[in-house]
Formats: structure tokens, C-alpha cells, sequence
């Protein structure tokens, strides 16, 4: 009896927390709304199923016990029963499946007028890299980041024009979808902002990708989503998504990289770029090592 | 060829004499899987108290000094690889399996009983090589239990002197002792089945486990490639899975390889491991279900195709694990929909357990407390699989905490839930004594509703976007300041939950000593393994001669019997049971 009552409650409260909770989806700020639909459609098919299950199996726990030796039916199987409920159930998969497949066509597949942008990841920080007015991201190499920022390669004609973001925090302009274009230089990251809703691994040795529409203006933090080492959870930048001028003006101050060529010969070591041979790793060295040994209220400063 | 039993009737037998080779150095599987579930349990509960020293982090951020960033990881890595392979793959299959195979199928013991004593002893092994990596310079790998490299094997990951090596080198060790387990569990059930014992009369639990042994023996290959050639990597400095990187201000002189591959590798397996997990738990709750219900399991047959249909399926959802891998999109597509179709046969499975209960006689025992709270709780679990599955729905999720409730409650509390009733319900087998009823119950009633309320609210830190596998959310604004206070509940919880397995600890010592004596069959069950002459089991299980069987498990209120159960080994008097799995004999 007292199991009955338990089992009830605790469906119960499973559906009214469900309205209650204060935890849920952060307000979006992307063109993804449709993953958050098939999200809601999957829900509230399980959610029907776990009702359903659970009720029946109250009802079963409370109507049937202790009933008395001899008291229960003999009945090995049904096969009639079995196929409809086999039938009911993948009706509801189908129900679930198809708006989830009919938005990833959607997630993979880039708009032909969006912009690029290629995230870089590092242990532990990001930074970024336009294409320029050529519309060419210029070749890199990993090989070659010692020797030149983002290990640009400075005879290919298409990085002179490239703008290099060597910092943590990246502008978008509204309402532009943008291709990211996701590349990493030592180990898995995972570029993630809640309020997009997309997110993708940064593996190194290819580039992969996602893409996204802004749709509201603010700031947003990025974070890694992918085990890095011990820095992961200080993996942390900002997307600040803005109206088009605002944007512009921001991006008129980002450097290219025959600006950065021209500045410092190749590498200036008074002005080291984060992915240069002073800037890579230093990040991640000092940052462990400060990590581990400074008390709390230090560690929390360290996040740049 | 199923009724020519192992060994001739009437045989002498020679049992073990001295101390050593009776509880030491044994080769009666049921000794052995007592020592396989002493083994594993102790591991269990160090990776208890990892998880406690997580929980504390997480719930109390900043308070406990010696929580680094760095041990973080190291907890979270070595909670997650100890509890799913030296805890629950052991326990079910080392423990369970080797306990109650012979003895449901009628066998005297494993076919292959040196080889079985040395799996244990190998897996024993295998948990001293895991145990050390705490104790060597860098301590134990902060890796993740999935190993993923290049991180895993670089600095700039805590354990990547020896702790990883030694993770590796004790999976290795691991793999050579459940193969020799799994042989043993397969085999016996193909070819030490007793006179009567068709495949189609065994239990579910034998099935079930059965079927989770073919899928370790198939699976498991691909983590110890994997494994090796991490190994490689790592020791001799093989490129299988790292390509042109730098690390910590320096390039490395690997080249060519690729991430991805290891991705591959590791869920082909580990993937399957989960079913290697859930399967056994499947059969056991079944059969839990059907005895203290005193009814048939509804549908054994399609139960049957059911868990063979989710073993082979298994094979073929692996990269649900990786949607945001990077791997090509289009399998996006494939594997949503081969793990949506999984969900067929497991719903099936769970309407059937329901659908047993339903015009039942539903005694409200410990061990079928346990079996009800067990299907609840799969429900939830399952069902938030299915968000994971549904590919574009797994992008935001992934990574979250609604992964880490999702499995947790399908994986964690589910079948723990079930190890805890199958114990309840075969100790009086095992020992001769009931286990108390009183300390039973609240030890369950804890349980229950304190991993509910663990792992059920955790799914909406996972709504809202709060990563896994993060120290530290300080400074993190789109995160609300209730989800700190959640956490500090969940913390709370947790500590609770934990400390209350102490009571059941203490009834399995207690009883052993105190408890109700239990008689041959105290839960009137017609499965074989409570027919034995002897009650705990001597060695050789069947005394002089082997069972002869002549029904299926589940004739439980029988129309026309005396009875409301029918033991197997029961004849069937000329008549076939009405509506029941009558099969001539071969």
C-alpha cells in the first residue's frame, strides 16, 4: 500500500516539477528554436509514457497485493497484445524521431550566404579568425605556430587580409548566420554557448564545424565542452552579438595579419599573440600551476 | 544433444578438502563469485567516496581546500571507470553470474573451473594494478573514463606520468579475466545445460546474462585495442590517435593520427558495455518480478527475442556517444535512428514487467520493493536516453548534466537497485538465512527516494546548460543562484544515500550470523536453483545426482495445481501445461 502511495506521489511530482522548476532552457538567443521544439515534442512523449507506465503500474501495485494465495492469473504471453504495443510505441518514436531528423538536415546543412569564422582552441583559451575581404581564410598549420601568428602561413596571399582575434571574446553581427569553422591546436575542446543551443568538438588535426544565426543582441559566455585537462572548466570567452555597425566598428580594430607582419617582423616578443611560441602554452603552464597552488579567492581571478 | 549432462550419474566426486582450496584457491563457481562480489563491492565503495568528495566540491564550491582542480578530475575519472567495469560489469557477471548460472541451468559447476578460478584472481589483479595509480608520482589519471586522447596521454592532464599507464595496463588485465569468465558462462549455458533444460526453459536471468556475456566477449576486443594502442602512444610515442599538436608550449613529435579513431574504438565497446550492464539486470528484475508476484513473467518468449534483439542492436548505436564529435553529419542520421529502434524492444521489456504485476499476488517483499523501484526509475532513465538519442535534441544536451543524470539514473541507480534485490532474494540460497526485513526496508526506502532525489532534478542543471566534468562554475552568469542551492540538496542527498548502504552492509554481516534460518526454498520458487538437496549448495551443487527438469521457471499458479508454484524439476504427469512454453523433449 505505502509503495502504491510512494509510486503515486513520485509520478506526481516528476510532472509538476517539470512546470515548477526553475532550471530550464537559458533564453535563446539563436535561430535554433527548432532543436528546443523537437526537445519539447520528445518530452512530452515521454512524458506521456512514463505517466502511462507509472499510473498502470500503480494501479497494479495497489489492486493486486497480497491477494491470497492462488489469487493470480496464469497467462504466459499475449502475442496480440505484444504487437500492439510494439506498434503504439514506435508510433511515438516516429513522432519523436522525425522533427529531431528534419532539424539536424537543418544543423548541418550551412546557408549559402553565411559568413565564416574560425574558432581556435588551445589549453585554455580561445581566440578567433576572419577571412578577410578576399573572403579566403588563409593556410595554417599547427606545425608552423611557433614561427607566426595562428601559424599562418605568410607567402599564401589569401592571410595577408585574415583578422586575427587573439583574444578570448568574439563579436557577431545580428542576425547574420555565420559557418564556425572549429580548430584546435593541441587537444579536444567543445565551443559551447547555452544560449545558442549549437555546439560542436574542436579535434585536432581536422576542422570540423556548425552554424548559427544570432537573434538577439548581448553578451554570452562561451564554454569548453569537452574534457581539455584541468583547465577545462576555465575554458571560459564571451560572444558579443551586436547591430552591424556596432559590429563594424569593432571589427575596424582587430589587426590582420600583414598588420601584425608589418608591426613586429614575425614574431615580437614584447607583443607576443597567445598563439605565438611565447603565447602558446604559457596560458596553460602558468595556469596550472597557479591553479594548484593558490588559495580559493585567487584561483577565481584566474580566467583570462 | 542437450540431455547428455557433463558428467555420468552417479559419479564420485571429489571435493576440495582443505581450507585454501575451498575458500581460497577454489574452483566452485559459487565461492568464486563470492570473491568476485567481496572484491567488487570494496571497489564500489572507494569509488562511493570519490563521488562523495565530488559532490562535496560541487555542493559546498571552495570549502575544502584539498579539493584542486586537479584531484577533481581524478575523482570523477577513477568514480566513473572503477564503478561501471570493476563494479558492475564485475558484480553482475563475476558475481551473479558465476553464482547462479551452474546452479539455474543444473550444472554441477563451470565447464571450464581452473580457467574460472583464475579470472578471478586476474580481475583481482587487475584492481590492485588500478588501487596503485593512486599511490604513484602524479597520482591516479584525471583523464575521464573515456580516455580520450590526445588530452589523456598529455600533460596538462593530471595522471599522464603513470596514472594513465597503469589505467591501461589494468583495463588490459581486466579484458584477460573476463574473457576467461565470459568463456565459462557461455559455454556452460551451451553445454552444461542438465536433462530437460532446453535454452527456451532457462530463467531470464541466465538469458539475460548469457546474451551480456557474448556481447563482453565481442565487445570488450575494442577497448583492448584501443587500450593498447593508447599504450603505444603514449609509451612508445605511436601516432595511432594523436595528430601534428603542441602541448604545454612545445610541439610533440606525433603525426597523422587521428582522435576520432580512439572515439570509435572506445564506444564500439562501450556502447555495448551498458547493455553488458542492463541486460543482467533485465533478467534478474524479471525473475524477481515473477516469483513475488507468483506469476509467470508475461510474454517470456518475446522477453526472450527481446534481450537478444537489444544485444545485437547494441552493436550498432555506438556513435550516439559522439553526435558532436565531429565525425561526418550524415551519421547523425543513422545512429538516431538504430537507437530510437532499440527503445522498441526495451519498452516491450518494461510493459511485460508491468503486465506481470498486473492480476498478480503481489507480495510486497524487500527484494520486489526493489524490482518495483527498478522499473520506475529505468523508465525515467531510459526515457531521457531518448533525448540523447534524437541526434539534434543530444547538441545542447550534451556534455551537461542532464548526461550525467541521464546515466546515472539508467546505469547507477537502476540496476544497483537490482543488485540490491537479487542479493535479498538469493542470500537465503547462498547463506541459509534471511537477510533482516526491517533493516531491509529501510535501507531500501533510503535508497530509493534518496537516489530519486539525486538524479531526477539533476536532468534541469542539464536544461539549463551546466557542463559536466567542470570544478568550478564560479563566474558562469547564465548559470541562476538556485542551481548552486540544488546542488548543495543534491550534495546532502548524496551524502545520505551513501552512508545509509551501511545499513545493508551491516544486514549482510548481521544475518550471516543471526538471521532467520531460511529452509531449502523459503520464497517458494520453481526455478531450478532452489531445488538443491542442500541449502547453501555443497560443492557439486545436486548431491549424487544431476536434476532432471521438465518445465519452464514460471509455472506459478498453475490452473489445476495444488500448488500456486511448480518447481521445474517437477514431471508433467502427461498433460502439457495450459498456454505455457511446452516443448517435447529432445
Amino acid at each position: 500500500m505505502v509503495m502504491a502511495v510512494v509510486l503515486l506521489l513520485l509520478t506526481i511530482f516528476t510532472v509538476w516539477f517539470t512546470f515548477w522548476s526553475p532550471w530550464w532552457f537559458t533564453p535563446i538567443a539563436s535561430n535554433w528554436g527548432n532543436i528546443d521544439e523537437a526537445l519539447i515534442i520528445t518530452f512530452v512523449i515521454c512524458g506521456i509514457a512514463f505517466v502511462a507506465v507509472s499510473l498502470f503500474m500503480v494501479y497494479c501495485v495497489f489492486r493486486y497485493r497480497n491477494r491470497g494465495e492462488g489469487s493470480a492469473a496464469f497467462e504466459p504471453e499475449n502475442k496480440k497484445l505484444e504487437w500492439w504495443l510494439a506498434g503504439i510505441t514506435t508510433v511515438g518514436i516516429v513522432i519523436m524521431l522525425a522533427p529531431g531528423l528534419v532539424a539536424w538536415k537543418d544543423y548541418i546543412t550551412v546557408p549559402e550566404e553565411a559568413d565564416t569564422l574560425e574558432v581556435v582552441g588551445q589549453q585554455w583559451s580561445w581566440s578567433f579568425r576572419l577571412p578577410g575581404e578576399d573572403g579566403e581564410f588563409g593556410a595554417v598549420s599547427t606545425k608552423r605556430i611557433y614561427d607566426t601568428p595562428f601559424g599562418l602561413d605568410p607567402d599564401d596571399p589569401n592571410s595577408l587580409d585574415d583578422i586575427l582575434v587573439d583574444d578570448n571574446e568574439i563579436h557577431l553581427p545580428l542576425g547574420r548566420p555565420v559557418r564556425m569553422n572549429l580548430r584546435s591546436v593541441d587537444v579536444l575542446h567543445d565551443f559551447y554557448v547555452p544560449q545558442f543551443r549549437a555546439k560542436m568538438d574542436l579535434v585536432p588535426g581536422m576542422v570540423t564545424y556548425f552554424w548559427i544565426t544570432p537573434t538577439r543582441t548581448g553578451t554570452f559566455e562561451i564554454l569548453c565542452a569537452e574534457l581539455c585537462g584541468i583547465g577545462h572548466s576555465d575554458m571560459r570567452g564571451y560572444v558579443v552579438v551586436e547591430e552591424e555597425e556596432d559590429y563594424r566598428a569593432w571589427l575596424a580594430e582587430q589587426p590582420t595579419f600583414a598588420e601584425l607582419l608589418a608591426e613586429a617582423g614575425f614574431v615580437d616578443p614584447d607583443r607576443p599573440t597567445r598563439l605565438t611560441s611565447a603565447g602558446v602554452g604559457a596560458s596553460a603552464t602558468a595556469l596550472k600551476d597557479e591553479r594548484n597552488a593558490l588559495p580559493d579567492t585567487a584561483r577565481a581571478a584566474v580566467t583570462r | 544433444m542437450t540431455d547428455v549432462p557433463i558428467l555420468e550419474e552417479d559419479q564420485e566426486l571429489h571435493d576440495p578438502q582443505s581450507f585454501i582450496t575451498r575458500y581460497i584457491w577454489s574452483q566452485d563457481h559459487k565461492v568464486i563469485a563470492i570473491q568476485y562480489s567481496i572484491t567488487a563491492i570494496a571497489i564500489g565503495l572507494v569509488a562511493l567516496v570519490l563521488s562523495w568528495l565530488m559532490r562535496l566540491q560541487l555542493g559546498f564550491p571552495g570549502t575544502f581546500d584539498f579539493i584542486t582542480p586537479e584531484s577533481y578530475t581524478q575523482y570523477y575519472t577513477m568514480h566513473g571507470m572503477i564503478m561501471v567495469i570493476y563494479l558492475l560489469t564485475a558484480l553482475f557477471l563475476g558475481g551473479f553470474g558465476n553464482y547462479l548460472i551452474p546452479l539455474m541451468v543444473g550444472a554441477r559447476d563451470m565447464v571450464f573451473p581452473y580457467v574460472n578460478m583464475l579470472s578471478f584472481w586476474v580481475y583481482l589483479l587487475s584492481v590492485l594494478i588500478l588501487v596503485a595509480s593512486f599511490f604513484v608520482p602524479g597520482g591516479p589519471t584525471g583523464a575521464g573514463w573515456t580516455l580520450y586522447p590526445p588530452q589523456s596521454i598529455l600533460e596538462g592532464t593530471a595522471g599522464y606520468e603513470w596514472g594513465i599507464i597503469l589505467m591501461l595496463v589494468s583495463l588490459v588485465v581486466f579484458i584477460v579475466a573476463f574473457t576467461m569468465g565470459g568463456l565459462n558462462y557461455v559455454t556452460t549455458v551451451l553445454q552444461a545445460r542438465t536433462t530437460g533444460m532446453t535454452m527456451m526453459r532457462m530463467p531470464l536471468t541466465i538469458w539475460a546474462i548469457f546474451t551480456a556475456t557474448i556481447l563482453g566477449l565481442l565487445a570488450f576486443p575494442a577497448l583492448f585495442v584501443g587500450g593498447v594502442m593508447l599504450l603505444l602512444d603514449r609509451v612508445l610515442g605511436t601516432s595511432f590517435f594523436m595528430p601534428a599538436i603542441v602541448s604545454m608550449g612545445e610541439p610533440l613529435a606525433y603525426d597523422g593520427g587521428s582522435p576520432l579513431l580512439f572515439q570509435h574504438l572506445f564506444w564500439f565497446f562501450g556502447h555495448p558495455e551498458v547493455y553488458i550492464v542492463a541486460l543482467p539486470a533485465f533478467g534478474i528484475v524479471s525473475d524477481l518480478i515473477s516469483v513475488h508476484a507468483r506469476k509467470n513473467i508475461f510474454g517470456y518468449r518475446q522477453m526472450v527475442w527481446a534481450i537478444v534483439i537489444i544485444g545485437g542492436l547494441s552493436f550498432v548505436v555506438w556513435a550516439h556517444h559522439m553526435y558532436v564529435s565531429g565525425m561526418n553529419p550524415y551519421f547523425g542520421y543513422f545512429f538516431a535512428i538504430t537507437t530510437l529502434v532499440v527503445a522498441v524492444p526495451t519498452a516491450i521489456k518494461v510493459y511485460n514487467w508491468v503486465l506481470t504485476l498486473w492480476r498478480g499476488d503481489i507480495h510486497l517483499t524487500v527484494p520486489m520493493l526493489f524490482a518495483i523501484a527498478f522499473i520506475l526509475t529505468f523508465v525515467v532513465g531510459g526515457l531521457t536516453g531518448l533525448f540523447l538519442g534524437n541526434v539534434v535534441v543530444d547538441v545542447p544536451l550534451s556534455d551537461t548534466y542532464f548526461v550525467v543524470a541521464h546515466f546515472h539514473m539508467v546505469m547507477g541507480v537502476a540496476p544497483i537497485l537490482v543488485v540490491f534485490g537479487g542479493i535479498y532474494h538469493w542470500y537465503p540460497k547462498m547463506t541459509g538465512r534471511m537477510l533482516n526485513d526491517t533493516i531491509g526496508k529501510t535501507h531500501f526506502w533510503i535508497t530509493f527516494l534518496g537516489t530519486y532525489a539525486i538524479y531526477f532534478p539533476m536532468h534541469y542543471l542539464g536544461f539549463v546548460g551546466v557542463p559536466r566534468r567542470y570544478y568550478s562554475f564560479e563566474g558562469l552568469e547564465f548559470i541562476p543562484e538556485s542551481a548552486y542551492d540544488l546542488n548543495r540538496f543534491i550534495t546532502i542527498a548524496a551524502l545520505i544515500v551513501g552512508a545509509a548502504q551501511l545499513l545493508f552492509l551491516f544486514n549482510l554481516a548481521w544475518s550471516l550470523r543471526y538471521g532467520r534460518k531460511a529452509g531449502t526454498n523459503p520464497w517458494r520458487a520453481a526455478s531450478l536453483e532452489w531445488q538443491t538437496p542442500q541449502t547453501p549448495p555443497k560443492h557439486g551443487n545436486w548431491g549424487p545426482t544431476l536434476p532432471v527438469v521438465h518445465r519452464w521457471a514460471y509455472d506459478y499458479n498453475v490452473p489445476g495445481a495444488e500448488a500456486d508454484f511448480v518447481p521445474q524439476t517437477v514431471p508433467q504427469d502427461g498433460a502439457a501445461p495450459p498456454g505455457g512454453v511446452a516443448e517435447a523433449e529432445p
